[in-house]
């Protein structure tokens, strides 16, 4: 039992990371329909700021964050302004070989810029060891992360709901060129948007310092699993991520605990099953956060 | 047939001479003295194999991210067949092609009703699925190892297989032009109008009665079996298959060099293995440690400026120089 609970624990804050790196892509796919592949690097960007801005500027863990979602937000901002608004109208497979190409390049230039191998990071000794919690042990860093996941996705889900930005992010969602026609400013939602996604992806890459190796293979690494995340849960939609990210989450740790045999493949036999029985994702209800 | 539809299809069922050139072109540069053999064999089987995703791609519109699958299949089919006694390359390459072929088949049915986002998942999972298998399956495919033994007859009874890959590059040069023609014939019959009306407007071929979803099926296994071939090709001409033929890597590359090339024209896939296999063989020589990043650009390069690919765009140059309208 508390194996299982342990278990259930330990994929819920993998699933965290997944989802904080995967929402901003979710959430631009269903809305300019732009299929960024290259939102993976920007969460490797957050990893690198964090192992290389902590010893460098002497700053706390807990400073660094915030740093990983500014900075990544403004460089996703950059990339929007200056590349991915070229490409909206274009299909499927351009974008997706765009970004991929953009994603080959971050992989390079996380290799000349960081040099091949992984980059360790100092763990805070509030984040280190063990912590007895209903009968189980239990990882601080796991339960930051659980935490900090809780949050975010709380904070995004009142965003949506409750702020006038939000309402606008909906209606770009659900019908850009009525939002345009109704007088909204939809090139700047997009940006926005799209920075805020980024943003979110440095910080998920940020938060993953402690569970996840940060080396310049990592956007490759976890490319699959974003989009895996992506299809099932639905895109434009908040909580069908958050959903396919812990179920996700717990299947992979689960599946390596009980058939580490089978490797990934149940992973990717999930995925194919559920892709078949809905091809929208678990949750595709347009205009719903 | 009134005389205006005949016109219509005539200068696509003659052969042009660039068609002519580029298998003569291929011919000559074997007695080009000092030619790297095994490197034109190379890129003759990454051309069938972009080429037969073309099939579903170009003429279809079906995006494939899993197309590897096929290609390893036909692979390991040559690889097994060969080592456990089978060592005829003809009959073997055959039943490597049927074996990807069905599997092909199969695969098109699960994925018919599928588009966008949730076809590149399904094709990419099923890929990924079988890489894993084949990679933890070390008893049977030797793992990261690969398949030790495979040994070929000769060809025909006539020709070995030689370590200066003379053989082989014929071999493949044959085999690829034979496919080409097929496939040639394949898209400009019905059928291939069918496949080509139904990426232009499906719901309108569905009111004129055309089976589409059949026929997608049909496409989808007569590429999973021009894939299985090319990977056979590998396996014989090298001797050796390991699981890397399934891999995702390798269903990116070959998507990119048919956008290098052009889609929808068979021969894009050619042009863009040439294109792809040089290049990516000079960046890598140059630059041994940070190619991908060149490789990178060189996709975000292309995606931007020319983005019907290599061969369409020469055509439109062509046509603009002759003074057509395009």
């Amino acid at each position: 039992m508390a194996v299982i609970a342990t278990m259930l624990f330990n994929g819920l804050a993998y699933g965290v990371l997944l989802f904080s790196m995967a929402v901003g892509l979710a959430l631009t796919m269903g809305m300019m329909r732009f299929v960024n592949l290259a939102q993976v690097s920007l969460a490797m960007t957050g990893g690198y700021l964090v192992v290389v801005a902590m010893p460098h500027f002497g700053l706390p863990y807990l400073a660094t964050l915030p740093l990983c979602f500014v900075l990544v937000a403004l460089l996703t901002m950059l990339l929007e302004r200056w590349v991915f608004r070229h490409f909206y109208g274009a299909d499927d497979l351009t974008q997706v070989l765009l970004t991929i190409g953009l994603l080959f390049m971050s992989v390079a230039g996380a290799a000349y810029l960081f040099g091949p191998s992984f980059r360790p990071m100092q763990v805070p000794d509030w984040l280190s060891g063990q912590v007895p919690l209903l009968g189980l042990m239990l990882d601080r860093s796991r339960l930051f992360l659980v935490g900090a996941g809780a949050t975010l996705a709380l904070a995004l889900f009142l965003g949506l709901e409750r702020t006038r930005f939000g309402a606008m992010v909906r209606a770009c969602v659900d019908n850009p060129r009525a939002a345009g026609a109704c007088g909204l400013n939809t090139s700047m939602v997009f940006a926005l948007t799209f920075a805020v996604g980024g943003g979110l992806a440095g910080l998920g890459g940020g938060l993953a310092v402690t569970q996840l190796v940060i080396d310049p293979n990592f956007p490759l690494r976890y490319l699959v699993y974003v989009l895996i995340v992506v299809s099932l849960g639905g895109t434009g939609t908040v909580i069908g991520t958050l959903l396919a990210s812990v179920l996700i989450g717990i299947v992979d740790v689960a599946g390596k605990y009980y058939m580490p045999q089978a490797g990934s493949s149940l992973l990717y036999l999930i995925t194919v099953v559920i892709m078949l029985w809905r091809p929208n994702g678990l949750l595709q209800r347009k205009g719903m956060p | 047939m009134t005389p205006h539809e005949h016109s219509y299809f005539q200068p696509s069922t003659r052969w042009n001479r660039w068609e002519i050139a580029f298998w003569l072109a291929w011919a000559a540069a074997y007695f080009i003295p000092g030619t790297n053999l095994p490197l034109l064999t190379h890129i003759l089987v990454w051309g069938l194999f972009a080429m037969s995703l073309d099939l579903i791609l170009g003429y279809r519109g079906i995006a494939s991210l899993g197309h590897a699958a096929f290609f390893g299949i036909g692979a390991y089919a040559a690889g097994f067949l060969a080592k456990f006694g089978w060592t005829e390359p003809l009959s073997g390459l055959l039943l490597a092609g049927i074996t990807a072929g069905l599997t092909g088949l199969l695969t098109g049915r699960i994925v018919r009703g599928l588009h966008g986002v949730a076809l590149l998942m399904v094709t990419l999972g099923l890929n990924m699925m079988l890489y894993d298998a084949a990679q933890r399956a070390t008893d049977i495919t030797g793992g990261d190892d690969g398949l030790q033994g495979v040994a070929l007859a000769p060809v025909l009874g006539l020709f070995r297989f030689d370590m200066y890959g003379h053989t082989a590059y014929w071999y493949v040069l044959t085999v690829a032009f034979v496919l080409l023609v097929l496939a040639r014939a394949l898209v400009r019959s019905p059928f291939g109008l069918a496949l080509r009306g139904a990426r232009e407007n499906p719901l309108r071929m569905l009111t004129l009665g055309a089976p589409i979803e059949r026929d997608a099926i049909l496409a989808f296994g007569l590429s999973a079996a021009g894939a299985g071939i090319a990977g056979a090709l590998l396996t014989q001409t090298t001797q050796f298959v390991a699981p890397e033929v399934l891999a995702f890597q390798r269903s990116a590359d070959v998507l990119t060099m048919l956008v290098i090339g052009g889609l929808g024209r068979l021969y894009g896939g050619f042009i863009g293995a040439l294109v792809f296999v040089l290049l990516h063989d000079t960046v890598a020589a140059l630059d041994p440690i940070y190619w991908y990043f060149w490789i990178g650009l060189l996709l975000v390069f292309i995606v931007t400026f020319f983005r019907q690919g290599i061969l369409n765009t020469l055509d439109k140059l062509l046509a603009s120089r002759r003074g057509e309208a395009v």
